[in-house]
């Protein structure tokens, strides 16, 4: 997974192969509450991931990423809901709905840079909660939409629990890691490398690097409603909170701590946020505190990530 | 990872026995409750309150009821609806608590709620007040015992009428759910009588200066109905009569704009507004008074809204547990004795729940008094054995859609 120009330290194989092995065979051994945090971890996985294509790869600093998340689990609970549309519909028209935004938003975004990028993003995300916050008739207001079917149930698998449910999000991850693979090794994944490394490089060299990014930023968006789909299916519900900036900002975080520009290191990051929130606060009710703590640690101990402790250079 | 992937399956090693003792129906081992309330963001110091209500409680009966001890998980939601489901996913699926209470906010209300019937694992619900939770939209599984938005405002509309003589009234408040119920109820009942409502604005829950707001807001009515909580309630009061407003026009509101949460922090601006709720620390009877009294000892400070509605919940919770023998296995009847519990020493006066499971109770109307030099929201008159329907019959009633930001209509 770890991109080749990456030094490949030791630690990593095994890491590699012990998570492999926990998500393909733990729900087999975990309670139905750990199965959950799995499903959530996967699901964050993948979102992560796609704000890695855009942040990692291209250098280009999201603040607004779970607006497209946001937008199709909104998608998908209006359609199941109000309209009691099928399955597929609702999935394909999420996604598509999702990338759309995503499509329009890239056209302002993309001409802009650095804070600049930082700053229109969180503006149009916040845009887009407004609206789910806001357009009551649609999507509930503040009180959100319940009573989303269940997926399995949705689609008439013949399995159902959260097992099932955790297979099927497993599936859709393999899937769209392998695409999101595929895409950052491609020769557009290498140019999109090289804007982030120096645009005007990759400008006097002939690229189009406005295309690239725009492209970039619509892939990113399309991967993000995957998510945003297979959230609504797993909470079985939707609200504001989803697309507000915290969740943009824990996001974020996810990526930064697992490691940008690795896809595995936002793995990481998901799992390791998932696991401390829900983990720590059991214990103490000061698991704020210890959360921050271990934000500083990590980017002091790790400042390229997780994946990348041990690693030379950075990939 | 390999050590994590052995701390995982280690922890779900432990819990077999925990849910082997779920297995064996005899009662064995102590009774269970999750608890869900945020306690970390925004919303953290109403989490602390409405816990703080529980945990008096439980020391009072020294964690036992119906001879079994009484073990309580609390689980901090941060009033983010997903995360309020996850700690529900843990509370029910990990914990295999008996039965669960709290959460705060009618979104993560709204949430729970088909998980919470989806698994049959009774809830009650101490402070949600979204009213469609106990009418159109109703879950077999969750007793409420707390109130429904528009329930105060119903009695309040009709007493802003006939008793405060008001005519005229313009509104401001909180831009979601809990605002528009609570307009929505005080404005049908007040507009049933023969007033009128001329004036109705909205504010982003965000607010942080009312400038804008009070500038627009008209001088000419009898007076203006308020909706906030926390730090807007004190920065709207005081800003209300830096305004000049304070002494042109009076002020009255929902119960939590002067509930004792933020009372306690705020000057002689909040004196005269007059609200209604089910509850008041003021309430000079011997239960209330036994309750604030050891509320303050404990936690040094007047006991809110927050505070007794858990308290009361609890008490539901307690009754329930007793009345069962301490034989709370079998969640149906479990949900059926929360159902029937008549718990007695409430703080807010008797209660009783409606075949919708909501309670029909007393609703005090308040005013800002200062008393020993500490303000108090003083009941100057009591609605008693109101229901959520208020006067109406309940299939009429629920066949007028919710209350909203259009419904009901501005005059």
């Amino acid at each position: 997974m770890a991109a080749h120009d990456a030094a490949f330290p030791g630690w990593r194989l095994p890491v590699v192969a012990g998570l492999a092995l926990v998500l393909a065979l733990g729900p087999v051994f975990m309670t139905s509450y750990w199965v959950g945090l799995l499903t959530q971890i996967v699901i964050l996985a993948i979102l992560a991931m796609s704000l890695d294509i855009l942040l990692g790869y291209t250098g280009l600093p999201s603040l607004g990423h779970a607006a497209f998340f946001g937008v199709a689990a909104y998608a998908v609970a209006v359609l199941s809901t109000t309209y009691r549309a099928d399955f597929w519909t609702c999935v394909v028209a999420a996604v598509l709905i999702g990338t759309a935004v995503s499509a329009v938003f890239g056209l302002i975004v993309s001409h802009v840079r650095d804070v600049y990028f930082l700053m229109i993003t969180l503006a149009l995300g916040m845009i887009l909660w407004g609206v789910s916050y806001r357009w009551i008739p649609v999507t509930g207001g503040d009180n959100g939409i319940s009573g989303i079917p269940t997926l399995e149930a949705h689609a008439g698998l013949p399995v159902s629990g959260p097992v099932a449910f955790y297979y099927v999000t497993l599936l859709v991850f393999v899937v769209c890691t392998t695409l999101m693979i595929l895409i950052v090794r491609s020769p557009f994944g290498l140019t999109l490398r090289g804007i982030r490394e120096n645009e005007s490089r990759m400008k006097s060299l002939g690229f189009r690097t406005w295309i690239h990014c725009y492209l970039s930023y619509v892939i990113a968006g399309a991967f993000a409603s995957v998510a945003g789909v297979m959230w609504a299916y797993y909470n079985g519900f939707v609200s504001p909170t989803y697309l507000d900036l915290t969740a943009s900002s824990e996001l974020f975080l996810m990526v930064t701590l697992g490691g940008p520009a690795t896809l595995a290191g936002p793995l990481l990051g998901a799992g390791a946020i998932v696991l401390l929130k829900n983990v720590m606060s059991a214990y103490t009710a000061r698991w704020l505190l210890i959360l921050g703590m271990v934000y500083i640690v990590a980017i002091l101990a790790a400042p390229r990530g997780i994946w990348n402790v041990g690693g030379r250079k950075s990939a | 990872m390999k050590r994590i992937r052995f701390a995982l399956i280690a922890f779900a090693v432990a819990l077999v026995p925990a849910a082997g003792l779920l297995r064996g129906q005899a009662p064995a081992g102590p009774i269970k409750i999750g608890f869900i309330v945020p306690l970390s963001g925004p919303f953290a110091q109403n989490g602390r309150d409405i816990l703080n209500g529980f945990l008096l409680l439980l020391d009072e009966v020294g964690y036992r009821a119906g001879g079994r001890e009484i073990q309580l998980i609390v689980e901090d939601d941060e009033a983010i609806p997903a995360q309020t489901l996850t700690k529900a996913r843990k509370l029910v699926e990990s914990d295999r608590v008996h039965l669960m209470a709290g959460t705060l906010l009618a979104s993560s209300g709204y949430a729970l709620a088909p998980y919470v019937d989806a698994q049959q694992i009774p809830m009650v619900f101490p402070v949600v007040s979204s009213d469609d939770l106990t009418q159109r939209r109703r879950s077999k599984w969750i007793v409420r015992t707390g109130w429904t938005s528009s329930q105060p405002n119903h009695a309040f509309g009709e007493y802003a009428y006939r008793t405060l003589g008001y005519r005229t009234v313009a509104t401001i408040a909180l831009d979601y759910a809990f605002g528009w119920e609570s307009v929505g109820g005080f404005q049908r009942t007040f507009e049933a009588e023969g007033g009128r409502i001329v004036q109705k604005m909205w504010t982003p829950v965000s607010v942080h200066d009312f400038a804008p707001y009070l500038a627009q807001i008209s001088r000419e009515v009898d007076a203006v109905y308020a909706l906030f909580l926390g730090r807007a309630a004190l920065q709207f009061m005081r800003q209300y009569q830096e305004y000049g407003l304070k002494d042109r026009v009076p002020l009255i509101g929902s119960g939590t704009t002067t509930d004792e949460a933020v009372l306690a922090f705020m000057g002689d601006e909040a004196i005269g507004t007059v609200t209604s709720l089910q509850y008041s620390a003021a309430l000079e009877t011997p239960d209330n008074r036994r309750f604030t009294a050891a509320y303050r000892r404990r936690y040094n400070k007047m006991a809110s809204y927050y505070a007794e509605s858990m308290y009361t919940g609890g008490k539901w919770v307690l009754a329930a547990i007793e009345a069962l023998g301490g034989r709370v296995e079998d969640r149906a009847r479990l949900l059926e004795a929360l159902r029937a519990a008549k718990p007695t020493g409430l703080p807010r006066g008797a209660v009783e729940l409606d075949e919708y499971g909501n309670p029909i109770q007393s609703i005090y109307m308040r005013r800002v008094e200062r008393v020993n030099g500490e303000l108090q929201n003083t009941v100057i008159a009591t609605v008693p054995r109101v229901s959520q329907f208020w006067k109406y019959n309940p299939a009429d009633y629920l066949r007028q859609p919710l209350y909203s930001r259009r419904f009901v209509p501005a005059s």
